[in-house]
């Protein structure tokens, strides 16, 4: 092999191993992406099923209950027009209150209920974390009269 | 009066910048050495004028003056003092002005030790970092003023966000900082050689230690932050991935690329054209990693304000430097050459690999953070992409990369054999293989990782042993001290940075293999067993500390029924904004970490309660160290010192090219 044909031989092997590379890193990318949903998204059904997301909006107040084991909760997550109950077992951030903006990331099981593996509330007291205030303001954009039925019937909730 | 006085001398600052970023460039350009001379008292000019807009707005926070909004905004009167003057960098205006600052003391202490450069390249270098300078001063004067006033002056301040009140938060920032803009040195050097056309060995050899004093102190600042949110998140993780921690992560990825790169632009005159690339690179992440962190792009504790204007003029500045400086770099870089040819199989081959798999893995981090970012801004949704991705591809980017650490060193330059190395390097695998597959046995669980990590870390210790052996058989000396002592300090910095790798590995492979995590509800009286370590809760206390009142948990550990410690996490409510904020305490070990955070108060005065035991979490940290005590011991060669370049000239040509044979 001359030299020039060794080079060309290298520089094909290098974009080979980086073709690969670039196609583990995408396919690693594209099933870890964790995407985002409205709590009114999650009540009309569009959220991918047995699949993890995240659900944001406001801890709603008076919801959250905690059960004998100390551990598990049990609150409600809205976007002021649709609520969706988050359960979780563990130990919630700092930052956690009723009334205050909160992004959990879990599954949706079949009661219509959101099993949380993870609460975020990384942001400070005055603040709200984007996606929770997106949410916030996506329901209100979305019409006034949705707002006036804060509360889902309770047969809606188990229909889902 | 003194804040006035602070934003007077920042808008002088900014007149001498202006000054100091076309005069010097336009001199050497034209060879004007009237003009080329402008350069080093405008950069010492500079200095001392941003040095003093920081003094003025450190007197304004010793001093709680509360009439300038930003003090108001970010300290309060029961801070303490040196939460108060660590407060400057608590948040947006007056990090960028430390951002400033130390840009300014990076264009001193190279207005300090250039005396061997030419007239023209030291006036190319002082003129570019006056160029970024303009722009971190405009932006400060035109939308983000530490200075501005609030009137009528606050009765009391909001106080720092609580998290920030930390020893590691007084000194993170500025160590990071450090390491951020000390890559303007080494961008200013690679713009300055594209400007004048000439690359060569010296050249390298010039921006080689401030790159890695740069390099040394993002590796320390990274280390510290991490450390922080360990210890002060309280729920025990080191990294998370979080879009603000891969904002300072990127530029070290490519900044350990350049120290590789450089390296063998200065030793054998390759690379060149990719070095200058890399250069740009590292400071480019550099002002990207300011940008994502200090814009309100990213929710976090780092991301104090969303303000619209001040995102798009930091991304007007980003397009202007990396834009400008890639047209730099398309048009002048054909000119630059090349450099030598080699072998795939060489030491500068390997390099090369080291240098695609840094520069991968960083793109791959790119993307991760990027991307959920882009989709947002166009609208199409909102995803976030998990730790999970970053692990993936992590790691088998990385192991490669690791596995040529060990093999790098001991190849020769421009053609290697392969055989040959094989022969050195058969007891180093062999051991490193045996002791990786039996070591997890011995310790009870064996996962494929485990060994892995194992393996890669073993696998660098035994080839540095090797490597070093090797080493001494080629220098001077008889005895054995002799022979370590001739060997040269940039030598040893390579071998210790190394291993601090392979001590960081260790620690990573450790926690993630045997790390055990327990959430529980503890009533007073009652144990919790984790690890081998019984914990019992002696319950808590309400204590009173200057800004806040807590309620601090009693935990007595043993082990084997003999007392280890006691430890006292404390939940902790900060009064100035009624903020909660867990403390964990932690009994820090060589070999483990025990550490206990509180949860919840329940019913009785039980609490909810996480416990955690670390095996060799504290390696994490320790390897980061290492790392950068061996970037320090690379620096302090003496190739590098003033006074030996000095005597340079009178040694003889064929002495310097044995030496640099050896070296």
């Amino acid at each position: 092999m001359k030299p020039r044909h060794k080079r060309f031989a290298f520089i094909g092997l290098g974009l080979v191993v980086l073709g690969i590379a670039t196609v583990l890193v995408l396919n690693a990318f594209q099933s870890n992406l964790v995407f985002f949903f409205t709590p009114t998204q999650v009540v009309n059904g569009e959220v991918p099923e047995g699949r993890s997301f995240r659900i944001g909006g406001m801890v709603e107040d008076g919801s959250l209950v905690r059960e004998n084991d100390g551990l598990t909760v049990r609150f409600i997550v809205t976007d002021t027009a649709k609520r969706v109950p988050v359960t979780y077992k563990g130990i919630l951030p700092d930052l956690f209150k009723e009334g205050k903006g909160a992004v959990a990331q879990g599954k949706l099981i079949g009661d219509g209920t959101f099993v949380a593996s993870e609460v975020l509330a990384k942001h400070d007291e005055n603040y709200m974390p984007p996606e929770a205030a997106a949410a916030l303001a996506k329901a209100k954009a979305s019409g006034a009269q949705q707002s006036k039925s804060l509360v889902v019937p309770e047969g809606r909730k188990d229909s889902l | 009066m003194i804040p006035e006085i602070g934003h007077f001398a920042l808008i002088l600052a900014l007149c001498v910048a202006v000054v100091q970023g076309i005069l010097p460039i336009y001199g050497a350009a034209v060879g004007n050495s009237a003009l080329m001379a402008v350069a080093k008292p405008a950069a010492r000019g500079q200095f001392l004028l941003v040095l003093t807009a920081f003094g003025c707005l450190a007197y304004a926070f010793a001093e709680k003056d509360f009439s300038v909004l930003y003090v108001a905004a970010t300290s309060n009167s029961q801070l303490p003092l040196h939460y108060r003057l660590a407060a400057i960098w608590g948040a947006h205006e007056g990090s960028l002005l430390l951002w400033t600052l130390i840009l300014t003391i990076w264009m001193f202490a190279v207005t300090l030790f250039s005396a061997h450069l030419p007239e023209s390249t030291r006036s190319r270098i002082l003129g570019v970092m006056g160029l970024v300078s303009i722009g971190f001063l405009l932006f400060m004067l035109t939308v983000s003023n530490p200075f501005e006033r609030l009137i009528p002056a606050a009765a009391e301040g909001r106080d720092l966000n609580p998290l920030l009140q930390d020893p590691g938060m007084v000194i993170h920032p500025p160590m990071l900082y450090m390491g951020y803009v000390g890559f303007s040195v080494a961008f200013a050097f690679a713009i300055a050689a594209l400007l004048g056309g000439n690359l060569d060995a010296a050249w390298a050899r010039w921006s080689r230690p401030w790159t890695t004093v740069a390099w040394c102190f993002l590796t320390v600042g990274i280390a510290m932050g991490s450390g922080w949110a360990y210890y002060e998140l309280g729920w025990g993780g080191w990294w998370f991935w979080d879009p603000v921690e891969n904002a300072s992560f990127m530029p070290w990825l490519a900044g350990t690329a350049l120290v590789h790169s450089l390296a063998v632009t200065d030793k054998r005159g390759g690379f060149k054209v990719w070095t200058v690339l890399l250069a740009i690179m590292a400071f480019s992440l550099s002002l990207l990693g300011t940008f994502l962190v200090r814009s309100g792009v990213l929710t976090s504790v780092h991301a104090f304000a969303t303000d619209p204007k001040r995102g798009m003029f930091i991304l007007a500045f980003l397009a202007i430097v990396i834009g400008g400086s890639l047209a730099l770099y398309a048009w002048r870089a054909p000119r630059v050459g090349l450099g030598g040819s080699f072998a795939a199989m060489s030491r500068e081959g390997m390099l090369l690999a080291n240098n695609v798999l840094l520069v991968a893995a960083m793109g791959s981090v790119l993307l991760g953070t990027l991307y959920p970012l882009f989709l947002d801004a166009l609208d199409l949704g909102k995803i976030s992409v998990g730790p999970p991705y970053f692990d993936s591809v992590f790691v088998p980017l990385m192991a490669p990369a690791v596995f040529l650490m060990g093999v790098g060193p001991l190849a020769q330059w421009k053609k290697a054999s392969l055989p040959d190395l094989a022969k050195r390097l058969k007891w180093a695998f062999g051991v490193s293989v045996i002791t990786a597959i039996v070591l997890p046995f011995v310790m009870g669980t064996w996962t494929p990782l485990l060994s892995l990590g194992l393996l890669l870390a073993i696998w660098i210790a035994t080839t540095s042993v090797v490597t070093l052996r090797e080493r001494l058989t080629h220098v001077a000396g008889n005895s054995l001290g002799e022979r370590l002592a001739s060997v040269p300090r940039s030598y040893w910095g390579m071998l210790v940075a190394h291993c601090g790798i392979a001590v960081f590995i260790v620690g990573v492979t450790m926690v993630k293999g045997f790390e055990t995590e327990k959430d529980v509800r503890m009533n007073v009286g009652e144990t919790a067993t984790i690890g081998d370590y019984l914990f019992r809760f002696d319950g808590a206390q309400d204590v009173v500390g200057p800004n806040y009142t807590a309620a601090r948990g009693s935990f007595s550990v043993s082990r084997d029924g003999r007392e280890t410690t006691v430890l006292y996490p404390e939940k902790r409510r900060y009064t100035a904004q009624n903020q909660v904020m867990t403390e964990a305490a932690i009994d820090p070990g060589l070999l483990r970490d025990l550490y206990v955070s509180l949860g919840e108060p329940l019913d009785d005065g039980a609490w909810s309660v996480r416990l955690y035991h670390k095996p060799f979490v504290d390696w994490i940290w320790g390897g980061c160290f290492i790392m950068a005590l061996g970037g320090v011991l690379a620096i302090s060669d003496r190739r590098y010192r003033i006074a030996w370049r000095r005597q340079e000239p009178a040694v003889p040509a064929a002495t310097r090219a044995a030496r640099r044979k050896v070296a």
